[in-house]
């Protein structure tokens, strides 16, 4: 069963996150993003909750990170700025595995930029902003459904992969109103339990992941952003050590790539193909309604990072890839690493989508 | 079980130098600690940067050893999502009056229920004796080589001010007092706030006209101001001697707090 809403974005955004058994909120007031708190604020103590005000975006990240190895579902939301601020807590998070959801309601940057403005120009700070080597996921809302269900998605994933996830939404999704399903349940996929006795950084499996030794429960863990042994005991110096922990770090996430990805591919036999995430995915859907044109192909991509090369492959007669992003063109140099045809960048910044004409422009032109 | 029982033997030899005051004001903590009768299993310790914060991975229980200057708000986050847990943090004078300030500021003024010790050596160990925020005015560090020209923070009046339960002072001189403070704090609902100055031979000491570590504990020593003394000289109109600090409890309230065991 399903229940109709017609939710802004971030509300669907707060609702998925109560759906996914959410129980602790840090953050802190910055614009688009504001109302995943508001909406929190009013719901997450009516359900046993907490939600934490903190003082700053550097302390939002970190009481998630605390409430996290408590035992909670914990989740942050921001945008540009605050988003900065968080940098150096999310590789902690990263080197100290700890799940967590981080929502980025996109704005305009560099700086103060466009409050209220859309963008996408994140999307390579969601992947390499904290200092070092690691890996993370980010998942990308083109619709209000999305903002619900991609959020509860990006818990499952932090519980099992054990790293922060991130939901990339934008100002345009954010801020959005339209109709949604509501069901009634929702998957959830817990940690992986921790064996009594074992070191508690250990990754005997090979997805690489450790079973979680959740605070609380006895098994006297030392958690450090350090570089650690499988005890979690610092063993900063040793060349190997550095290595192998970062290289599992990194391959735990890589090595899934293909059971994680989630796309769309539409008219697999075309020869111009757009690759979209977010926002402009509404202006491509247009068009290919618009043109009804089965040489124009589509790529929808929902989790970006990591990103799922192998989806491009599906697009075997693939000419040229047209990829439209709120920003100069992040992931389209991405996509570029991967494929042997051009690659147009269509890039738009200013806040506004791209209209559908844009897109017809680019399409139209000669390579 | 003895206080002893509450290191994680394991990870012997510590990093603290020889002479170091940090290794006092984690007995005196951890003794506190075991005198409250509080399970390994629900008491967590959670440090930031620094040479004070590495005493959290020394102890036979959960610990955080997080970013510089976030472990009130890593504490934070510990503490609301698991009010049965016990939650004490070790901090030092540049992990929380400098990149931690804020923080510190909001912990106290939200009162949370945590245990705050801080290892005030009134330098920056770790990175080889730089100047913090409470560093005296006119002594040496590596940053300070024409002598503090910046006047130091006084912790205990700051966390008074932001609407800490519970704020003192010793030093590593004074053993008994500083675990019996400890122990209140660990007993006050609430935000408390221990400061404990200690000696810090290799990076600040040899700078600073403490040749040996019994000359700089002396010093403690003989610069404490009891509060009741300091008090009693108020009263009278006395002038308090430059150099000295005031020790002992100087604040117990029971302001609403948040956080605390239900």
């Amino acid at each position: 069963m399903t229940r109709p809403e017609f939710w802004q974005g971030n509300t669907a955004c707060a609702e998925g996150a109560l759906a996914a058994g959410c129980s602790f909120f840090g953050g802190y007031p910055i614009t688009p993003s504001t109302e995943i708190a508001e909406h929190l604020a009013a719901k997450l103590p009516k359900k046993g909750g907490v939600f934490m005000q903190m003082e700053d975006e550097i302390a939002s990240m970190a009481s998630i990170i605390g409430a996290s190895w408590a035992g909670a579902r914990a989740m942050t939301a921001t945008s540009g700025p605050g988003f900065s601020l968080m940098m150096e807590n999310i590789g902690f998070a990263a080197m100290t595995e700890t799940p967590c959801v981080v929502v980025n309601v996109q704005r305009g940057g560099p700086s103060t930029g466009q409050p209220t403005m859309s963008a996408q120009g994140d999307m390579m700070q969601v992947r390499f902003g904290s200092h070092g080597d690691y890996a993370v996921i980010a998942l990308c809302p083109a619709t209000v459904q999305e903002m619900y269900e991609l959020t509860v998605k990006c818990f499952n994933l932090a519980d099992k992969y054990r790293v922060p996830v991130f939901l990339m939404a934008d100002e345009t999704i954010g801020h959005m109103r339209e109709k949604i399903l509501i069901p009634d349940t929702v998957e959830r996929v817990g940690r992986k339990p921790f064996v009594p006795g074992n070191p508690p950084f250990r990754a005997a499996d090979p997805d690489l992941i450790p079973g979680f030794p959740q605070f609380g429960t006895g098994h006297h863990v030392h958690v450090t952003g350090l570089t650690h042994d499988e005890r979690g005991y610092p063993a900063a110096t040793s060349p190997q050590l550095h290595m192998d922990l970062v290289k599992r770090l990194v391959d735990k996430i890589e090595n899934a790539r293909d059971e994680m990805a989630d796309y769309d591919v539409i008219n697999p036999d075309a020869e111009q193909v757009f690759i979209a995430y977010g926002a402009p995915v509404r202006t491509v859907q247009q068009v290919m309604h618009d043109r009804k044109d089965p040489n124009i192909g589509f790529l929808r991509i929902r989790v970006v990072w990591p990103f799922p090369e192998k989806a491009l492959a599906k697009f075997k007669n693939a000419k040229r890839f047209l990829i439209p992003e709120m920003n100069l063109g992040q992931i389209a140099r991405e996509i570029e690493r991967h494929v042997k045809v051009p690659v147009r960048s269509i890039p738009k910044l200013g806040g506004e989508l791209h209209t559908p004409a844009e897109l017809v422009r680019a399409l139209e032109a000669q390579p | 079980m003895s206080f002893e029982d509450w290191y994680r033997q394991d990870r012997l030899p510590h990093i603290f130098c020889a002479g170091c005051g940090n290794g006092t004001v984690i007995n005196c903590t951890l003794a506190a600690v075991e005198q409250m009768g509080w399970k390994q299993e629900e008491t967590i310790f959670v440090s930031g940067i620094g040479c004070s914060s590495r005493a959290s991975g020394y102890i036979l229980a959960d610990s955080l050893h997080t970013t510089h200057g976030r472990a009130l708000a890593f504490a934070t986050g510990v503490k609301m999502a698991n009010k049965g847990l016990h939650v004490v943090v070790f901090t030092g004078d540049g992990d929380l009056a400098a990149i931690g300030g804020n923080h510190f500021i909001h912990a106290c003024r939200r009162n949370i229920d945590l245990t705050v010790v801080c290892m005030n050596n009134q330098i920056y160990g770790m990175t080889g004796g730089q100047g913090s925020p409470t560093t005296p005015l006119g002594c040496l560090s590596s940053t300070t080589p024409y002598g503090c020209a910046e006047p130091p923070f006084d912790l205990c009046e700051l966390a008074a001010a932001a609407g800490a339960n519970y704020v003192s002072r010793w030093t590593s001189y004074h053993v008994k007092e500083l675990e019996k403070a400890v122990k209140a704090g660990l007993e006050t609902p609430g935000f408390s706030f221990i400061e404990a100055l200690v000696q810090c031979p290799t990076a600040f000491g040899r700078r600073n006209k403490f040749k040996q570590v019994a000359d700089h504990v002396e010093h403690l020593r003989s610069h404490s101001l009891l509060k009741a003394k300091r008090d009693r000289m108020i009263e009278n109109g006395e002038q308090i001697p430059a150099g000295m600090f005031v020790v002992g409890e100087l604040t117990r309230r029971n302001r609403p707090a948040m956080g605390v065991k239900p």
